[in-house]
């Protein structure tokens, strides 16, 4: 019964943490985009937070820097049980044009594990969107 | 008695990776450190492993938000090395997104700028018309962000009659809301309240300490690329150069506003003066041995292209100087003597781009620097070495 309505509140209002690894910028305006009144996903109950304290889901642009390592791993121990990881953009994936540069671990999974992957240079926001509604049907 | 508060990385007002130490006394700043280098991925070093053509995507790639400006930027530097005369109607095609990027990335911080002032509607609104610009972008390059829409000798998309009639109406459109936040900006007493007399930046600190873009236009200084040394397009078009006399966020504010009326007057007389021929002319694969510079006024401020060719088909050096590296000083002097719940907002108005800036900056975290000589490549070993002897306070060392 408890896990039936926790199972419920998760799917029905998943809160998110946008973290920011290293990217160029172009995959987190359209995660910004995709919370703005053309996209709106606000309506299907996500909501941006500021703190990994207080998020479920996890959206990750970039390839990891080896200077934030540490933190990207820091923040996803902060986030409490169950949390789910979405990797937005290619460089996310696999480091897409930066692969090879010298302080580039290439993609997000390289570090923490990755649940979700929304391709694009950068993604959609409908395809972020979508990435979240998929995320979510796998609940 | 003073503490020092850390800010960042991960930070709600951060919207991507950067510290800031603040040593506070009480609410009021008396310190301010940056720490850099969360976002430092190396593009310089990695330019000199790709081709010329290549490494229009790269630095297309170094920001997401004025993704044309570098684009465009290394581009012009490159012909130059080539001695390549792009065709005229390549040339305004080029221009033309140009000024929409400014449009999209303007209205992107007039709506961060209301959200840190507590003024979320405005927020929404700027986002939404953001979506018009958008779409006319994605029309034109059918992209939204990375246009790829640039090559060295011109342009590689055309436009036709019906996008020319499409992008006409968008920008009326446009005109109309912005001339609303304009009367929205002067009439809503709180906001100007809350931004008015907050990050103070006098016309004399903003030149000492080499200001650049709307901060600096903000202080009176009236300093654009555009206007001083005209490139390509820009001397056959009638715009006027906004400044504000108020040295505030509300100037830069004002600025701004000012600055996309300009573009849209820019973009209607690109668009009815498009001269007919070819969009692009054919490059040659290898460049002589030589250098360029070349000089871009993106969203922020003044952009800088360094590129130095050995006669091979990929560049020997290429060095970025971005707008946001160069508005950090004046940014450490605007939040000193201000207060804690200003932070966010100030530093917002610089229209921080992290992602531009963290390039050629040498950073060495005093935490974990013994952890870093383990692990790190040889560059950042050598960086390690030379900032231990740096006079700088704190760790971050800008090279120049």
């Amino acid at each position: 019964m408890l896990n039936k309505l926790t199972r419920w509140s998760r799917i029905k209002s998943p809160w998110i943490l946008h973290l920011n690894s290293g990217a160029c910028n172009a995959c987190d305006i359209e995660i910004v985009a995709a919370l703005t009144p053309r996209f709106d996903v606000e309506r299907f109950g996500v909501l941006l937070k500021a703190t990994p304290r207080h998020a479920d889901v996890i959206i990750a642009s970039g390839p990891v820097t080896r200077q934030i390592r540490d933190r990207i791993v820091r923040i996803y121990e902060q986030t409490p049980n169950p949390k789910f990881v979405i990797a937005v953009g290619a460089c996310a994936m696999s480091g897409c044009v930066y692969r090879g540069a010298y302080n580039i671990m290439g993609g997000i999974d390289q570090v923490i594990p990755v649940d979700m992957y929304v391709p694009g240079c950068p993604a959609r926001p409908d395809a972020i969107v979508d990435g979240v509604v998929k995320l979510l049907g796998k609940l | 008695m003073s503490f020092e508060i850390p800010i960042g990385p991960q930070h709600p007002a951060l919207k991507e990776p950067i510290s800031l130490r603040m040593t506070v006394d009480g609410e009021v700043i008396t310190g301010v450190d940056i720490r850099l280098g969360y976002n430092h991925r190396g593009v310089e070093k990695l330019a000199e492993q790709k081709t010329w053509i290549q490494n229009i995507y790269l630095t297309e790639r170094i920001c997401g938000i004025c993704s044309h400006s570098h684009a465009t930027c290394y581009v012009q530097a490159v012909e130059k090395l080539m001695e390549l005369l792009p065709p005229r109607r390549g040339l305004y095609i080029r221009y033309l997104v140009s000024e929409l990027e400014r449009v999209h990335s303007h209205l992107l911080w007039l709506g961060v700028a209301g959200h840190e002032a507590g003024f979320d509607s405005f927020f929404m609104y700027t986002w939404r018309d953001r979506e018009i610009v958008m779409d006319l972008l994605e029309m034109i390059s059918g992209n939204r962000v990375h246009y790829a829409i640039n090559t060295i000798g011109g342009v590689r998309r055309d436009i036709d009659e019906g996008q020319k009639a499409k992008i006409l109406e968008g920008v009326a459109t446009l005109r109309k809301r912005s001339e609303y936040y304009f009367a929205i900006g002067a009439n809503e007493p709180s906001f100007v309240a809350r931004i008015a007399g907050v990050g103070m930046l006098s016309k004399e600190q903003a030149v000492s300490l080499c200001a650049v873009g709307p901060v600096a236009r903000a202080s009176g200084v009236a300093r654009d690329v555009r206007k001083e040394d005209p490139y390509a397009v820009y001397d056959e078009l009638d715009f006027e150069l906004c400044t504000a006399d108020s040295c505030d966020v509300l100037g830069r504010v004002v600025v701004r506003v000012k600055e996309l009326l300009e573009s849209y007057k820019m973009i209607e007389q690109m668009v009815r003066n498009l001269p007919d021929g070819d969009i692009a002319v054919k490059a040659p694969r290898k460049a002589k041995p030589g250098e360029a510079v070349s000089r871009y006024e993106a969203p922020r401020g003044e952009n800088i292209h360094y590129v130095k060719s050995s006669g091979a088909d990929k560049p020997e050096r290429l060095k970025v100087r971005a707008p946001t590296l160069g508005n950090y000083p004046a940014t450490i002097e605007m939040l000193k003597k201000g207060f804690i719940a200003d932070i966010p907002l100030i530093f917002a108005a610089i229209d921080p781009c992290i992602c531009c800036a963290e390039r050629a900056v040498t950073l060495v975290d005093a935490a974990n620097g013994a952890e870093s000589i383990v692990r790190m490549s040889e560059l950042r070993r050598r960086a390690l070495a030379r900032a231990k002897n740096a006079p700088v306070k704190g760790n971050a060392v800008w090279p120049f």
